[in-house]
């Protein structure tokens, strides 16, 4: 037990939600031992007090009693049925991002985590996040799928190639913690590792703008807009040709087969990479593929581009 | 006792061991008897090959550098470990050697439905089990043996195909093992043995082919699919080919969820008959025992899901996922509660089977019990990929499955080769066992609840001391897996000769001598009383 000094009872609670995990986690390892050591303590007395004290020993048998049979059946039932209450009503309350949470935009590959701020700085295996402010992940992998884990905050969530997956948190304590990948992806999976850092609002501040040398996730995005000329068709007048890309995001689409789509991230990465797949009415099927030709940190940079596109209406409008 | 035979000793009389002696008279043999050997020898080689990967893991984890290997190789230990004792050990255990041996017999009948099929279901399983062999020995594999995609379809370098291969064919073996099981339970039930006089293990057994013919089929399907992709590159789970990789999981749990109930029923099977015969009791609750097997069959189809609450899939599926995962518990709690009460005012005996059965209840409630933190969303997506799973389904498939594995050696050993073992060295052995995996496999739930991912070749120093306590408990369970193998081998020529009932055990398969003849019984018994008619009550179930 001397052994066992150094090793602390639950991880570091880095987050909002990470005690009211670690209560719930603390109510079942109740259940767990309380119903271990019953069993144990009737096992290892009835073994005692009906040990065989002869061979030719002949005990009579018992009855089944249906209300025994009936009250551990019920028992259990009732404890899973508030188990699954308080993790159910607690996970729904964990699941949704605050509306205003600062995003940050996470690439998973093979074999490190690339992160980038809207206002431009990039990471590698390093987090910077101001306390006390709900931050939301948006992630996506080059190649297989990772997991993102923050075992301080009791968060983790697959990063998955070809789609995006979100996660939030809102930490409550300056500090380093560690992420780890969480889903096994090859040789070295267990070195894509890295650190969120912590840190006052005013550090952060001050890292931001030491941070932000060159330009903006969405300018950079309006660069590759024309690189990849995009420009070419995508103007902003619309000219019939193609639709224009203006207060575009986060507004429904109606697809050719009749679908209806809102215009969020997914769908612009879907339209970018496989925009065949998503035929518009009243235009024709011209635009390429993109898929091998852009990267995923290439496509969040576009969205953040044209996401800058709708607030620039709003402000145009007003 | 309906037999004459039970006492002529064994050397001067003509039975399944001795009818014939030669290579050929076991390798085309169509005795359920002999094949459940052959079983056994083939998958306690498969056992001690899957647990030097093992034991190769546990010295190279002591160190958060890793002191053994690099990585890569790290990967493959705990690929080939896991492969080797799902496919090849865990899943044919006590169904292909047990289960061979004792179906016929608890019924009453000379063999299997069909002993050819029996025979071509060794064979299967050899095949498979070569073709994953030649994986390892040409270099290995590293894709975890869950081959989760794309990582298996596109991007390993590893041998994935063969050991896929291995897995594919070794899955026909064990659908034609469940077939056989259940037209024999079925139609060759001997006179008067209703399906409510059946012993437990039988109804194990049954709801164990259940699953094994409805879900194997599911996983051989999908291990075709990540070969079409990866040889063909037709897209089916990779993104970049226009798949959906949690397709592949969603496949994929849809049969290894219930492979786990694959491994643990006929584990409670096995604990049903002991407990009774070592407390010369009837079993509490009969019917509740019965249908919670059936039960914990019918729901294992139903929970794959929460092996993905953290991929993203719909938090309303996961909702469902977890009430259901939650209602799994039910039927297993039922059984341990039954169990336990089996014991009262009983006449308890301390051999050897009855330890391992103590140690399987102990180790399969903490097994069970910790599968609530997994059912339950909020803290399933903290616990989800660390060492906290690792020691759960430890566990459950260690502590419950091997444990009564090795238990349900004990109990018929006397009667599978005529010998008894040296009583005490096993009683010490199932300690060691006992002791050995609680010191592995706790401090891994600690180490999960602090955040250690699982599939870790190098790791943080803030988890060295778990580490190296769960490495140090792993000697000691090594050596507790040598302990029977030394002393059951020994005891097959030097063992004292065993009696045809040496346990007073209740059962057909105790009625007719130790080792039995080929035909199990000289005539077809008849059957007037429900299973365990301890206590000299008759007609104990209605």
């Amino acid at each position: 037990m001397m052994l066992l000094q150094g090793v602390p009872i639950h991880p570091e609670q880095g987050s909002t939600i990470a005690k009211d995990v670690d209560a719930l986690h603390f109510f079942l390892t109740g259940i767990t031992l309380f119903f271990t050591a019953l069993i144990f303590a009737i096992i290892l007395y009835f073994a005692v007090k009906y040990r065989r004290r002869s061979e030719a020993e002949q005990p009579t048998a018992t009855k089944t009693f249906l209300s025994l049979e009936l009250a551990w059946t019920l028992v259990p039932t009732l404890l899973c049925a508030i188990v699954f209450t308080w993790s159910s009503s607690l996970y729904f309350r964990n699941s949704r991002p605050p509306r205003a949470s600062l995003e940050v935009f996470v690439i998973g590959k093979q074999w490190m985590w690339h992160l980038q701020h809207p206002e431009g700085p990039r990471e590698i295996n390093a987090l910077h996040v101001p306390v006390g402010v709900p931050v939301k992940l948006t992630m996506t992998s080059e190649d297989v799928i990772h997991d993102f884990y923050v075992p301080a905050f009791r968060i983790k969530k697959d990063v998955l190639p070809g789609r995006y997956s979100s996660i939030w948190f809102q930490a409550t304590k300056v500090g380093s913690y560690h992420f780890f990948c969480a889903q096994y992806c090859g040789a070295e999976h267990s070195m894509m590792i890295g650190w969120v850092e912590v840190m006052t609002p005013t550090d952060y501040e001050a890292w931001l703008a030491g941070g932000t040398k060159g330009e903006s996730m969405a300018q950079s995005g309006e660069r590759l807009f024309t690189q990849f000329g995009c420009a070419t068709c995508h103007v902003p007048e619309n000219t019939g040709k193609c639709p224009s890309l203006v207060g575009l995001f986060g507004k429904p689409v109606k697809l050719r087969d009749g679908r209806t789509l809102i215009a969020d991230e997914a769908y612009i990465r879907q339209a970018i990479v496989q925009p065949n797949s998503m035929p518009l009415p009243g235009y024709a099927p011209v635009m390429p593929s993109f898929q091998g030709q852009i990267n995923e940190e290439q496509v969040l940079q576009l969205i953040a581009y044209i996401k800058s596109l709708a607030s620039q209406e709003k402000t145009q409008g007003k | 006792m309906s037999t004459t035979a039970a006492d002529i000793p064994a050397s001067s009389r003509v039975h399944y061991l001795n009818v014939n002696y030669g290579i050929k008279s076991w390798l085309l043999t169509t005795d359920h008897k002999r094949i459940a050997l052959l079983y056994l020898a083939s998958i306690t080689l498969m056992f001690f090959v899957g647990g030097a990967f093992a034991v190769l893991m546990r010295i190279h984890l002591i160190s958060p550098q890793g002191t053994l290997v690099q990585p890569e190789t790290y990967n493959k230990l705990f690929t080939m470990h896991g492969v080797i004792m799902i496919f090849f050990f865990l899943i044919p255990s006590i169904p292909a050697v047990l289960g061979n041996f004792l179906v016929p017999m608890m019924i009453g009948a000379r063999d299997l439905a069909f002993p050819r099929i029996n025979l071509l279901s060794w064979y299967l399983y050899i095949i498979g089990a070569a073709i994953s062999m030649y994986a390892i020995l040409a270099g290995g594999v590293d894709t975890g043996w869950t081959f989760y995609t794309p990582y298996s379809t596109t991007y390993s370098n590893t041998y994935v195909i063969p050991t896929i291969l291995g897995a594919f064919v070794a899955g026909f073996s064990s659908i034609l093992t469940g077939l056989n099981f259940i037209v024999t339970i079925h139609k060759m039930r001997a006179p008067g043995l209703t399906w409510f006089r059946m012993p437990l293990f039988l109804w194990a057994m049954y709801a164990t082919s259940i699953i094994m013919i409805l879900g194997t089929p599911v996983v051989a399907i999908t291990l075709s699919l990540v070969a079409i992709e990866r040889v063909l590159h037709v897209g089916i789970f990779d993104p970049a080919l226009g798949g959906d990789p949690l397709l592949f999981q969603h496949l994929f749990w849809f049969y290894s969820h219930p492979a786990v109930y694959i491994m643990i029923l006929p584990g409670m099977g096995v604990v049903s008959e002991v407990i009774t015969c070592f407390s010369r009791k009837r079993i509490f609750g009969y019917t509740f025992v019965a249908f919670s097997s059936l039960a914990i069959a019918v729901l294992g189809f139903l929970v794959w899901g929460h092996h993905m609450f953290v991929t993203g899939q719909s938090i309303y599926a996961g909702l469902i996922f977890s009430v259901l995962s939650f209602m799994v518990a039910i039927p297993s709690a039922i059984k341990v509660f039954n169990w336990t009460a089996t014991l009262y005012k009983g006449s308890i005996s301390y051999s050897a089977p009855m330890l391992y059965a103590f140690g399987f209840i102990g180790l399969f409630t903490m097994g069970g019990l910790t599968g609530l933190f997994l059912a339950s969303l909020a803290t399933d997506v903290h616990l989800n990929g660390t060492y906290f799973i690792v020691a759960h389904f430890h566990y459950i498939m260690v502590g419950g499955a091997v444990m009564a594995y090795l238990g349900g050696i004990h109990f018929w050993w006397p009667k599978i080769t005529g010998r008894l073992y040296p009583d005490t060295w096993a009683r010490f052995a199932a300690l060691v066992i006992f002791i050995g995996f609680n010191l592995t496999f706790f401090p891994q739930f600690m180490l999960g609840y602090l955040g250690m991912p699982r599939r870790y070749a190098v790791y943080p120093d803030e988890f060295q001391v778990l580490n190296v306590m769960s490495s140090a408990g792993a000697s000691i369970l090594g050596v507790g897996y040598l302990i029977p193998l030394i002393y059951l081998i020994w005891s097959m020529r030097y063992g004292p000769v065993a009696s045809a009932n040496p346990w007073g055990a209740k059962g057909l398969e105790w009625e007719t001598p130790s080792p039995p003849p080929t035909e199990n019984f000289e005539e077809t018994p008849r059957v007037t009383r429900g299973a365990y008619a301890y206590a000299g009550e008759e007609d104990a179930h209605d």
